[in-house]
């Protein structure tokens, strides 16, 4: 006989029956350790280091503090969700981060590319400033963030720079 | 810096890109907690509540009730040896009699879901009889010893030159240390397998695979070889993996259930799951002539290694080798020792010991410029080692010494914009930051500079060698080192090595674990060199091998051809040969197992004198920070150095490792501390313990220095650990600039700045 449903959440665009599951799973291990889905971190399982960042209806939350239970209904989206097409296709936002050597050990690296496409989409030409806030709830420990911030620049300008020429 | 973008793509000297960037970026690589197996358990730790116990007696019967248990272990569960430890083996698998730090480990239990093993584990009865913690390291040494093996780890002395001998400048100081956790992103965590021979299979986040088999197969009682090791995807490591965590207790309970078992630590367990930064307390009195010149360094050093020795001993003769820093001292009297006590243990970290040594010894050059009247960084360059000078150990610096260079270039970049003056200019550029509580008014610039030096591979005799493989086959270049991959970019390197030897575009770089010999250890600043050398020495074998072959075939001279730009030519430029490498070796099937040795080093004698070390590095750090010295908060506004790093071999990552050490740096400057009471770590949260995020981050600029080193392969040194010496001291002398404060300790609170204590 098949496990008794538990709930049934959203992600990436597909549906999952989530079976047998503890009421008290977070998100980040319902989608790490059920579904496979381990893109997003467990650095501290407790809010703070942004690395289990994933979109629940559009907005960016740490998946580790939510409840998985209460998502059903949601739309969640993951690392795994950003490039749709699956392959080797990269994102502005990861391409960047590869070309100005932001990745090191990359253990922070899915959760900084989820804040960093947040952010350039709510502000497209952020101050490095607002980009420093931004990126604030990530923890780094390898690169001290210079690299990033210049992957952020890049990806950040690209996109200007694709907004100047579809505006022409 | 700017990065050059070269038109070569390949090779050493360029930014070649990671190989394992692409699954990074996309969240695909396979990091130790991310691996899953078809029926696998879940491990747990059951650590102790108290600093110091004696164990009356275990009950487990609660937890073997919980169901969907499938183990529970204990000390009596362990098969083989009881003890492990990475120089010796001292620390109890699993706490029998005593406990010696709070968090030791008493019983592992295995579970069908984590939260039943967490359960379990809180159902397992302990009876304990709390025993009064030695939590002060002065204490320790004439304490009833907390371990049969004593308090005292090592206690050494570094002597040399006319005793008799003084300056009339003198400058003494005491400064401490504050102890500092590596903070890796990912946590501990491994899958064992239980394999069908009786041995197991163990992947695992490690910097060290063969350290970690030997201990593990000891405590297990099994054969080395039935305990296999693969790397599994390391989160950052700094020091924090170089230790046992979880390896034995996974393989106890994969063998004891036949069931694959997996275990990740929670951050709060990682405080207490792998050793921290040493504290220390460090006296110095420095003595110079009237021009600053160095006459006398004497003092003390003591640091804390906790309640179990890991690397304590390596530690102190590191702490101790740079008492005085890159600078000639004729007479020395310095005494070190590193003890026991009931504080978490203490071990490897990123800068390993020259880190707390250049804390205070950078101090003391600044006091006494100060009272030399001589500008700091005059005074550093007057007393400066040059290649071929002597260290306090007596042994001489090499060849490629470029410390007046790395000084020198260091005080070339460019000071940044004076701090905002007006809060509509852009408040959070002050030191309150977001939270806009500094006025501008009260915000005070310093400038300060700091120097350093580092060995580079292990010391004192010890032969960590390192083991490669490289097989040409179908076009494909494979090479196999269990040097273990933690962010820094040794694959990067392996790349590039067998791309430029072999001109070969396809190479793949296998799985790092214990089917090939020893590569030593990720730590140490050394596998660039080591691990380099040996993928080196490999690359040629097989290429060397190929041009024979090759020579054969064209009945040329053997040794008259060369790989160059994916072609073989003629070593003499003739055109006699010119074949393209990809034609070459078609059909052909080569390899070659190579082993890399450093040239051997001595313990030090009685009196700490010797050549305990292999090589060295030396940077340089100028920091600039804006403190409110009404409320006592920093920003670093820019840290400036220049390093030596023999030759650069991809500067991009060559940068990323230099601006990510300094950013420890800072932490240690200002804000990272592992708060102990009585041997409780009262922080182990990043709620509570912080490292710093984007907004503390300050512009970093970077010289490389280039001069090098004969003796290693690539000419290239580990550029590491240096980052993270000379930059705290560095930030705290800006600091004191900017405040007049003495600050004597790291890290810098607030309230030592404005404080009662702080003498503002």
């Amino acid at each position: 006989m098949a496990d008794p449903l538990s709930y049934r959440i959203r992600v990436n665009g597909q549906s999952h029956d989530v079976c047998d599951a503890w009421i008290g799973e977070s998100l980040l291990f319902v989608l790490r350790e059920r579904l496979g889905l381990s893109g997003a971190k467990n650095a501290c399982e407790q809010g703070e280091c942004g690395s289990c960042s994933v979109f629940v209806d559009g907005q960016l939350v740490c998946s580790c503090l939510v409840l998985a239970a209460t998502v059903p209904g949601a739309e969640v989206v993951t690392i795994e969700g950003l490039t749709a097409g699956g392959g080797t296709a990269l994102t502005d936002v990861q391409q960047a981060f590869l070309d100005e050597g932001a990745v090191q050990c990359g253990f922070c690296t899915p959760g900084l590319v989820m804040t960093v496409h947040d952010l350039l989409e709510r502000d497209t030409l952020p101050s490095e400033l607002a980009v420093r806030e931004a990126l604030a709830g990530n923890l780094c420990r390898c690169t001290g963030y210079g690299r990033i911030l210049a992957a952020v620049a890049r990806a950040a300008s690209g996109r200007a720079g694709t907004n100047r020429d579809s505006a022409r | 810096m700017v990065i050059t973008r070269e038109r070569r793509t390949t090779g050493t000297g360029v930014s070649v890109a990671r190989p394992d960037g692409v699954p990074k970026v996309r969240g695909e690589f396979a990091f130790a907690s991310d691996l899953w197996m078809e029926g696998m358990l879940w491990g747990h730790t059951l650590r102790a509540p108290h600093a110091h116990a004696r164990i009356v007696s275990i009950d487990p019967s609660g937890a073997l009730r919980v169901p969907g248990v499938h183990a529970v272990l204990t000390a009596d569960d362990v098969p083989g040896r009881a003890t492990f430890g990475l120089v010796v083996p001292d620390q109890p698998v699993l706490a029998g009699d005593v406990v010696r730090f709070a968090g030791e480990a008493v019983a592992v239990v295995a579970a069908e879901h984590p939260e039943l093993a967490r359960q379990a584990a809180a159902a397992i009865r302990v009876e304990y009889e709390p025993l009064a913690p030695l939590v002060d390291a002065e204490l320790a040494l004439g304490a009833e010893p907390i371990h049969p093996d004593g308090n005292v780890y090592r206690q050494l002395v570094i002597r040399r030159g006319d005793a008799a001998a003084h300056g009339p400048i003198a400058v003494e100081g005491e400064y401490e240390v504050g102890m500092q956790d590596q903070a890796p992103l990912g946590p501990e965590a491994g899958l064992a397998v239980p394999a069908d021979d009786g041995g197991v299979e163990l992947f695992v986040a490690t910097q060290y695979l063969h350290v970690d088999r030997e201990q593990t197969a000891a405590a297990l009682g099994l054969d080395p070889q039935l305990v296999r090791l693969t790397l599994g995807g390391v989160g950052g490591a700094f020091g924090a993996r170089e230790d046992i965590s979880l390896q034995i207790h996974l393989c106890l309970l994969a063998l004891q259930t036949r069931r694959p078992v997996k275990m990740v630590y929670s951050r709060a367990e990682s405080f207490v799951g792998h050793v921290h930064r040493h504290p220390a307390r460090i006296r110095l009195r420095h003595e110079a002539d009237r021009d600053g010149r160095l006459v006398r360094v004497e003092g003390r050093m003591l640091l804390d290694g906790g309640a179990y020795a890991s690397t304590s001993v390596p530690v102190l003769v590191n702490a101790m080798s740079f008492a005085a820093g890159p600078y000639r001292v004729p007479t020395v009297d310095v005494e070190g020792i590193v003890v026991r006590t009931n504080n978490p243990p203490c071990g490897a970290m990123r800068g390993f010991g020259a880190v707390q040594a250049c804390f205070a010894y950078e101090a003391q050059m600044d006091r006494l410029a100060a009272a030399c009247g001589v500008d700091p960084v005059e005074l550093r360059l007057r007393n400066a080692m040059g290649p071929g000078d002597e260290f306090i150990f007596g042994q001489r610096a090499g060849a490629s010494f470029p410390l007046r260079e790395t000084i020198r270039a260091c005080t070339r970049h460019p000071l940044p914009e004076p701090p905002v003056q007006s809060r509509e200019a852009g408040a959070a550029d002050l030191p309150g930051a977001s939270g806009r509580t500094t006025e501008e008014h009260d915000v005070r610039r310093g400038i300060g500079f700091a120097v350093s030096v580092k060995n580079l591979m292990f010391s004192e005799g010890h032969d960590d060698l390192s083991t490669a493989h490289c097989r040409l086959r179908d076009g494909v270049v494979t090479v196999t080192c269990a040097a273990a991959e933690v962010g820094q970019g040794f694959v990067t390197l392996v790349h590039q090595i067998a791309h430029e030897v072999l001109g070969v575009e396809r190479v793949v770089v296998a799985p790092a674990d214990t089917s090939i010999g020893d590569a030593g250890s990720t730590s140490a600043s050394r596998q660039t060199w080591m691990s380099g050398g040996a993928v080196l020495a490999a690359c040629e074998a097989v290429r060397d091998e190929l041009l024979d072959r090759v020579a054969r075939d064209h009945a040329v001279a053997a040794g008259s051809l060369a790989v160059r730009n994916g072609s073989i030519v003629g070593t003499d430029g003739s055109r006699g040969v010119d074949l393209r490498v990809e034609d070459a070796i078609r059909g052909v099937d080569l390899e070659a197992t190579r082993v890399h040795r450093h040239r051997p080093t001595t313990p030090l004698d009685a009196d700490g004198q010797g050549e305990p070390h292999v090589a060295f590095a030396v940077a340089a750090h100028r920091a600039v920070v804006d403190v409110d010295v009404e409320l006592g908060l920093v920003r670093v506004v820019q840290v400036a150095t220049a390093q030596d790093v023999g030759r650069v071999l991809n500067p991009l990552q060559a940068l990323g490792q230099i601006e990510g050490g300094i950013a420890q740096g800072l932490g240690l400057a200002v804000m990272e501390e592992v708060i102990l009471d009585q041997g409780h770590i009262r922080n182990a949260s990043f709620t509570d313990y912080l490292v710093p995020t984007a907004l503390d981050a300050a512009e970093v600029l970077v010289d490389f220095v280039e001069v090098p080193d004969p003796d290693a392969p690539l000419g290239a040194k580990g550029i590491g650990e240096p980052p993270t010496i000379s930059s705290t001291p560095a930030i705290v002398a800006a600091i004191r600039d900017a405040t007049g404060v003495p600050l004597r300790r790291v890290p810098v609170r607030p309230s030592d700045i404005v404080g009662p204590s702080s003498g503002s």
